[in-house]
């Protein structure tokens, strides 16, 4: 990446129609959401089944996925295991090959964007078409998506307009309702003409071998089910033992996402489709690593693989409301991808996600099933500190001569002295405007800092504090 | 009852005015008040911004510091430092060879209160005798809120001063975008997210904003000054000395 998370996010700050747009959507989001619960007799005990759920599977993933397999298989799925993204992306282009499909539909599936798959197929000379409205905006944006559940949540409507005006060619579609009549024209024409149609999945469920699927368009159902051949990319934490578990996942998922009690579409699929007269329909489950295991080895760090990809984390964030998703530079963004991100890609690579909190922890609260974000945010600091990847010696020095005087009682009142007079040498009317060195002057730069008045508590205590 | 004063590293060296406000208060109500000289600062800037090694000698420091202590309570002016203590040391002491400093810190923690706690919780009270005409708001700091779940004793003390006008904010309970090294190291994030929280805060009428916490009092007071906001802010032991 060329640009830094400061850089990223100067720019996102600075573009008043993105922050209009994001203050927006998210405040409609927390709205609804917040509506949303109060339907549920009890929200904390279904987050704690559901958390309960997941911690089981997670501990017992491997037994799980066996299961799944065997019983996908005995309905006459293909599984294919994949270790990395371009396992997912080869596999896809040999099948579309032998098969000769050129076109292929797609629902919205943040697996796939993780692996960046579109790339990989426009490169095999495959045509990738997103049908999912928003996904729908951000390729012919040629974007990435700004949040897990809301892909184009930082455009506004008249950009969308504009964007349609431009590509399609067809006038400009003012309403809402005029925007989605154009995209469905457009995506119907898709769906009959693909050789494939690629999906994630929201649960694998072991006992029955059932993928199921949750929306509000209906475009996945027509993935599924309109191309000869479907193509399910999941990750392998996305399992859950048994049928009787989804019912608390649902209900937590909806509410959690969009505020609805119930998405529009519930699909359960079981094996490839079944039609009398035509023969041939196809199923192949592709169960993707691609560094799950890597975090499922580390026990502390190992509830990141609860997340059901919910995106309430991301709307209740105040500094995923502040800059937004493509900021953050990765697939996944806001909490949840500041801790997914550097695990699955790698510290180097987003070890500075992490640090972009102010681990405030709403979103351990708005959490479905209790992700103890902050804490993985904080175990991820520390990875970063002890593998010396986010290495900042000045800071470090700090820090240690901190630690050091903290043990020394004379040399912490001592330095505390030195730091007041120097902040009062620098201050006007008790206040620092402006400093000469960091990190004094990173905060100067948005905010005044007080010149402390008189000694310190201990000075004054030893006085005899009245 | 006697407490013995957790003081934090900030009130101590930065904000000792609120540290003798609540000494003030607690003496005024009949407590007797002990400060150990030997304490400096609990760790959790190191902590929270990934030094774990050297955060783990300032908790064993401070462990050493109070372990001993005799009184019936520590109590502190924040509730971020409380919830360090309370809440993450137990991360620092997580190696089964660490059971001895287990022990030794679970000897701490049992007895540790935030300020509003001590009030509410094991002093129950709510009206200390404060006096204090005007209107006033109350900032809900992040790790009070969440991580020791205090949101209703605070508000409780407040609206028993004598002569005060409580309002609530618009969302009081989300972040002022302090968040410790993160208000330098993202600067500019934190400062949107401050004016987000100072918005709410003009638009509440108030001319005080109090919060529990010193930390985020410098984060909000910094962004009013700079605004050139007539607002003040207060930490919730000098509201409640006032008389």
């Amino acid at each position: 990446m060329t640009t830094n998370l400061t850089e990223r996010s100067h720019a996102a700050l600075g573009d008043s129609t993105l922050q209009r747009a994001l203050g927006k959507a998210t405040n409609t989001f927390i709205e609804r959401r917040r509506e949303a619960i109060t339907s549920v007799d009890d929200w904390e005990a279904l987050r704690v089944r559901a958390r309960r759920v997941k911690e089981h599977t997670i501990n017992h993933l491997d037994h799980y996925l066996t299961q799944l397999v065997e019983n996908v298989e005995a309905q006459k799925g293909k599984v294919f295991w994949a270790q990395t993204g371009e396992d997912v992306s080869r596999y896809i282009i040999d099948l579309a090959r032998a098969r000769g499909v050129t076109s292929v539909v797609k629902s919205k599936s943040m697996a796939t964007e993780e692996i960046e798959l579109n790339h990989a197929l426009e490169a095999a000379r495959i045509v990738p078409v997103e049908t999912d409205l928003g996904e729908y905006i951000i390729q012919l944006a040629n974007e990435k998506p700004s949040h897990i559940i809301v892909p184009a949540i930082h455009k506004t409507r008249d950009q969308i307009s504009d964007l349609f005006e431009e590509k399609l060619g067809q006038g400009r579609p003012h309403e809402v309702a005029d925007i989605t009549r154009l995209a469905r024209q457009r995506l119907r024409n898709e769906f009959l003409s693909a050789g494939m149609g690629i999906t994630g999945a929201n649960f694998l469920i072991a006992e029955t071998g059932t993928l199921v699927l949750v929306e509000n368009e209906g475009n996945i159902r027509l993935s599924t089910q309109v191309p000869k051949i479907h193509v399910a990319v999941v990750g392998i934490e996305k399992v859950i033992p048994k049928y009787s578990d989804l019912s608390v996942f649902l209900r937590l998922l909806a509410r959690s996402g969009t505020g609805q009690k119930q998405t529009a579409y519930v699909s359960f699929l079981n094996g490839p489709r079944q039609v009398d007269r035509e023969p041939g329909f196809e199923f192949h489950l592709i169960l993707m690593d691609n560094g799950r295991t890597r975090i499922l080895a580390d026990e502390h760090m190992r509830e990141s693989l609860y997340c059901i990809r919910c995106g309430a984390c991301l709307n209740v964030c105040p500094v995923y409301q502040k800059i937004g998703g493509q900021a953050y530079g990765w697939i996944y963004p806001g909490p949840i991808g500041a801790v997914i991100s550097p695990q699955l890609q790698s510290l180097e690579q987003a070890g500075e996600l992490p640090f972009a909190s102010s681990l405030c922890g709403a979103c351990r609260d708005a959490c479905p099933v209790q992700i103890n974000l902050p804490d993985m945010l904080l175990g991820l600091r520390a990875a970063a500190k002890e593998s010396k990847i986010d290495k900042k010696a000045g800071e470090q020095t700090m820090m240690r001569g901190y630690a050091f005087a903290a043990r020394h009682p004379k040399l912490f009142a001592l330095g505390g002295k030195l730091m007041r007079t120097f902040t009062r040498l620098m201050a006007k009317d008790g206040q620092v405007k402006s400093a000469p060195f960091a990190p004094l002057s990173d905060w100067t730069k948005y905010r005044d800092f007080p010149a402390p008045r008189g000694g310190s508590f201990r000075a004054r205590w030893k006085k005899g504090t009245k | 009852m006697r407490v013995s004063l957790f003081i934090t590293c900030l009130v101590d060296q930065m904000f000792p005015d609120v540290g003798e406000a609540m000494v003030s208060t607690l003496r005024s109500l009949g407590v007797e008040v002990d400060f150990n000289e030997a304490q400096t600062c609990c760790g959790q800037v190191a902590f929270n911004t990934g030094y774990r090694p050297e955060a783990r000698a300032m908790a064993e420091y401070f462990l050493r510091t109070f372990e001993n202590d005799t009184a019936d309570f520590l109590v502190a002016p924040s509730g971020s430092c409380s919830a360090m203590v309370r809440n993450f040391y137990g991360e620092l002491f997580a190696q089964p060879d660490d059971t001895e400093w287990r022990r030794r810190l679970d000897r701490v923690r049992s007895r540790l209160r935030e300020f509003s706690e001590l009030l509410v919780n094991e002093l129950k009270l709510e009206d200390v005798g404060a006096r204090f005409p005007a209107r006033v708001t109350y900032h809900d700091a992040c790790h009070l809120l969440r991580e020791l779940g205090v949101s209703e004793q605070p508000r409780r003390l407040i609206r028993a001063v004598r002569e005060l006008e409580f309002v609530e904010m618009d969302a009081p309970d989300t972040c002022c975008g302090f968040g410790g090294t993160f208000s330098v190291k993202f600067g500019e994030i934190s400062d949107a997210i401050l004016r987000e929280k100072l918005a709410r805060i003009s638009g509440s009428g108030v001319q005080y904003v109090i919060a529990n916490d010193s930390s985020c009092l410098m984060q909000i007071a910094g962004g009013l000054s700079r605004a050139g906001s007539p607002i003040k802010t207060m930490h919730l032991a000098e509201l409640l000395a006032q008389r």
